[in-house]
């Protein structure tokens, strides 16, 4: 604990540094001609990397810290766990593959093209295996969708607990998909047999060791859901379930089954694990909600947050977040600069696409004075993101999932940011 | 487009005409009387192949002005949208027909993957098995995790117990005080455990097994036997304890209103911070976090699930014993890798057993020789043989643990890279005895 106090400190030592260290830049640059103007640079003079190094590459090191991470703790094993996608770091709404984040209840594992089954049974006219290959020739969509994990914000039900958007809000991305419509395949292997569709089931399942099977109700299943392939253009990354993934948008994130080797069509649920003792949220009288599979209305500003403080002082200041909702579309972010009691209605960066992130920015004056920030989302459905009072109050605290409060983040007249609750 | 298609279609169509007048032009210059005869049945039919072309000439003038017309209507009807705010993405074709893709599924293909069980019990597969035998089953399998009596070790999950906790404040979710149906828990022993063995149960021990857990949640006897006979006649204890999603009801009904914006209440306080950094990773990149101090925090404590003292002080000793003659580099980045273990394994002064046995002076360390750790048989057969941890032996144990101790229980994948491989053997050096 001491050691971890001390942890604290030295971090909070190495921010006012770089802050002081912002300030001193800013008067040099008043009084005199700045050498990386006035000097002949290294990068201006020799030549750079050539075509032939780099075939397929990766983030400049200046952007290492950009990166996923992992709160050790949370679980047993890393092999059965989550890490959080770097959103502080982050603008626009697309999440590169390379630091979106994971869960896996398995490990992420290595499934070749050449290796990979796709089996359609269950109540259809006829059961179907398909191999890689067959997938691509059926016609195909892309859509971007944002992918969120029912316990993004989890931590926080019971009061204000990790310093930083990446942990409170990361583990959540949004890429765009390529891949075919289940009701395709679905209708391939046929549904007469299945009868009367309104009340039947898709019980989806994925090829690593956890399988991770989930009921997707039929009505669902035709609508929206994408078996796809690849993402942000190209092929999905291994920790994402190359080669093949389910899309169920807007739903919570541990459907969307990875490596997807089985689709069932039953009759009932199957009320598999991670349909009962998992993702089903417990309220105070110790009753639980299941099938709570949509994600409801979202916000959070990524910066400034605790792990980007305000670096530059007084002056004009981007305050930027992202908002999503599994219902449609973001109709309007509002932003707080007083912990609530006023707001202002933030520009958004694109019109957001349904299911998907979407940008959001309020460009202020900053005074220099302490700010309590917090940004609600609104969206097509007329729904307004709710405060953390208003969901325990409806909830109570160990719900674990679907927490989609309003955050608020502190910001100190040095810029330092903090993850607070507020009455 | 349309503009093209008559530029391209109808020359051919001109062209085709021309080479003809030009091949009876030739046959009038170079042939004689004699052969006239036959030159005019050639023409005649030479003409006759014209008026054919012209014909087919004429069709195929027909054929594009009705693409034209086609064309006019596609671009009337994308005017029509874009004028309307719409766009020319269209959901993916459905046909009517199927697309003739992949191929029936045999039943034996089907059998070896469809093994889900639904909570009438359909789905299940023949056979039994009792809570006495389970217990073995379990003890050999399941306990260096979920511990002897389903209770749960270190981190790992809790299967028993936990009764009429669901309301209090960390309700103790298991098998027992959760669980709705004995179908998942049989669905999901079977399918997905132990970890880092899934599927190798036979149906036999899985009934025994979850016979067993239902006695360690003292649901049933010990000497209770669970079949695909009984199983539908089961009914959980907390079966009645779910209801379906009602947000819409309760809440979507409420919280879809047009939001305040300006005296939305009368003040406002900061009633909790975050400023319990332990519970925040410390490699938070250049991350700055707040200035308050473990002193001025509130009263609150943060509730962090029961990552154990003896781990955090295991994993701070072994940087001050690091030995001179180790590269600090690599050490540190051992102390990298050994996150992968530190879930299983502790080092340092005080480390102890977790589920698995503690690595201190691991080298020249007699393989399967910890105390108080319940090793595997095959862990056991190389202690007896006298065999010890050597770099060599850790590395070829390390990048494929079930290929080098057939039969080991220690569930890990393996180290895939050499630096790794390097960095752990290392850091293990490093650590003290
Ligand atoms: C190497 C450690 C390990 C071993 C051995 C192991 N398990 Fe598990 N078990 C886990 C982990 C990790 C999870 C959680 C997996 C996840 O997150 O999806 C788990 C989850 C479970 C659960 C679900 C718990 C819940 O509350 O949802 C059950 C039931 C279970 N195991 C039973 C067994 C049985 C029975 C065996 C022996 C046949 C076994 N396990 C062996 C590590 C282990
Ligand atoms: C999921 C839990 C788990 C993880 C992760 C794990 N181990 Fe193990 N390890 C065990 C268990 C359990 C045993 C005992 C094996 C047996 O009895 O079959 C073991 C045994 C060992 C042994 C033999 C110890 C002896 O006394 O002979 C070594 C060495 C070892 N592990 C090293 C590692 C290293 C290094 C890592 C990380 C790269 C690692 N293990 C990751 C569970 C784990």
């Amino acid at each position: 604990m001491d050691a971890k106090t001390g942890t604290s400190r030295r971090s909070f030592l190495k921010g006012s540094v770089a802050i002081a260290g912002a300030s001193v830049a800013g008067a040099a640059s008043a009084s005199e001609a700045d050498p990386l103007i006035t000097d002949v640079q290294d990068w201006a003079s020799i030549t750079g990397a050539g075509v032939d190094e780099t075939p397929y590459g990766m983030p400049i090191s200046f952007e290492k810290d950009v990166v996923r991470r992992n709160v050790e703790w949370l679980t047993a094993s890393p092999i059965s766990s989550i890490n959080f996608t770097p959103i502080h770091a982050l603008d626009g709404t697309i999440t590169p593959q390379g630091c979106a984040f994971e869960r896996h209840h398995s490990g992420a594992i290595e499934l070749r093209k050449e290796d990979y089954r796709l089996m359609i049974n269950g109540l259809v006219d006829n059961p179907l295996v398909f191999h890689y290959a067959d997938l691509e020739r059926f016609p195909r969509e892309n859509h971007v969708y944002f992918c969120e994990c029912a316990a993004n914000t989890g931590m926080e039900w019971a009061g204000a607990q990790l310093n930083g958007a990446q942990f409170t809000h990361g583990m959540i991305h949004n890429m765009e998909y390529t891949g075919v419509p289940l009701r395709t395949l679905l209708n391939e292997a046929g549904l007469a047999a299945a009868g009367e569709l309104k009340d039947k089931w898709v019980y989806v399942e994925g090829a690593d060791a956890s399988s991770n099977g989930r009921s997707i109700p039929m009505e669902k299943a035709l609508d929206d859901v994408l078996v796809a392939f690849k993402a942000n253009g190209e092929a999905l990354r291994m920790e994402h379930g190359y080669p093949v993934r389910l899309v169920v948008p807007g739903w919570e994130g541990n459907m969307w089954v990875k490596w997807l080797r089985r689709i069932e069509v039953t009759d009932m649920a199957v009320e598999s694990r991670e349909e009962t003792s998992k993702y089903t949220d417990v309220y105070e009288d110790g009753t639980a909600r299941k099938w709570t599979w949509v994600m409801d209305a979202k916000s959070v500003i990524t910066s400034p947050s605790p792990q980007m403080p305000i670096a530059h002082g007084k002056g004009p200041l981007v305050i930027s977040g992202l908002a999503w909702s599994g219902h449609g579309k973001i109709t309007r972010v509002d932003v707080s600069r007083d912990g609530g009691i006023s707001w202002e209605t933030a520009r958004l960066g694109k019109q957001g696409d349904t299911k998907a992130l979407t940008r959001f920015y309020l460009d202020i004056d900053w005074d220099g004075n302490p700010m309590l920030l917090q940004s609600r989302a609104m969206d097509e459905t007329g729904y307004v993101q709710p405060t953390k009072e208003q969901l325990r109050a409806m909830r109570g605290e160990n719900a674990v999932y679907h927490n989609n409060c309003i955050q608020t983040w502190f910001v100190d007249e040095n810029g330092v940011a903090e993850n607070v609750e507020v009455s | 487009m349309s503009k093209s298609l008559n530029q391209i279609v109808l020359p051919v169509a001109g062209g085709t005409a021309l080479a003809l007048s030009a091949a009876l032009l030739f046959a009038n210059m170079d042939y004689g009387q004699k052969k006239i005869g036959a030159l005019e049945q050639r023409v005649e039919q030479i003409s006759l192949q014209a008026e054919t072309a012209n014909r087919r000439a004429d069709d195929e003038a027909a054929a594009v002005s009705d693409l034209k017309e086609k064309i006019a209507e596609i671009q009337a009807a994308a005017e029509e949208r874009a004028a309307r705010g719409g766009d020319l993405t269209e959901r993916a074709p459905e046909s009517g027909d199927k697309f003739g893709l992949g191929r029936t599924a045999k039943p034996e293909e089907v059998a070896a993957w469809d093994v889900d069980v639904l909570p009438d019990g359909r789905g299940l597969p023949e056979g039994k098995g009792d809570a006495y035998w389970g217990e073995e089953v379990f003890a050999e399998k399941c306990a260096s995790c979920h511990g002897d009596f389903a209770e749960g070790v270190d981190n790992w999950p809790v299967l028993a117990g936990g009764f009429d906790t669901l309301g209090d404040k960390d309700p103790v979710k298991t098998v027992g005080s959760y669980w709705p149906y004995l179908s998942t828990v049989f669905d999901y022993v079977h399918r997905s455990m132990p970890f880092g063995e899934a599927q190798t149960l036979t149906a036999d021990e899985t009934y025994a097994i979850v016979a067993y857990i239902l006695y360690s949640n003292d649901l049933v006897d010990d000497d209770f036997e669970l079949s695909h006979e009984n199983f539908a006649a089961f009914e959980m204890y907390n079966r009645d304890g779910f209801v379906i999603d009602d947000r819409p009801a309760l809440e979507y009904a409420k919280w879809r209103a047009e939001p305040c914006m300006e005296s939305c209440k009368p003040s406002v306080e900061i009633t909790m911070r975050a400023t319990f950094l332990d519970v925040t990773p410390e490699d938070g990149g250049e991350s700055v976090m707040n200035h308050a101090t473990a002193d001025d925090t509130p009263t609150f404590v943060a509730a962090a699930p029961s990552a154990g003292t003896d781990e955090v002080a295991a994993e701070d000793a072994p940087s001050v014993a690091a030995s001179a003659s180790l590269d600090p580099v690599l050490v540190a980045s051992g102390e990298k890798v050994f996150k992968k273990c530190g879930a299983c394994h502790a080092v340092g002064a005080g480390a102890k057993n977790k589920s698995g046995p503690h690595l201190n002076g691991l080298f020249g360390r007699q393989m399967g020789s910890v105390d108080g750790f319940k090793y595997s048989k095959v862990f056991v057969a190389a202690q007896e043989q006298g065999r010890v941890w050597d770099e060599v032996a850790l590395a070829e144990f390390l990048a494929k643990p079930r290929s080098y101790m057939k039969g080991t229980k220690m569930a890990f994948s393996g180290l895939r890279k050499q630096d790794d491989l390097d960095a752990i053997t290392a850091y293990l050096k490093s650590v003290g005895e």
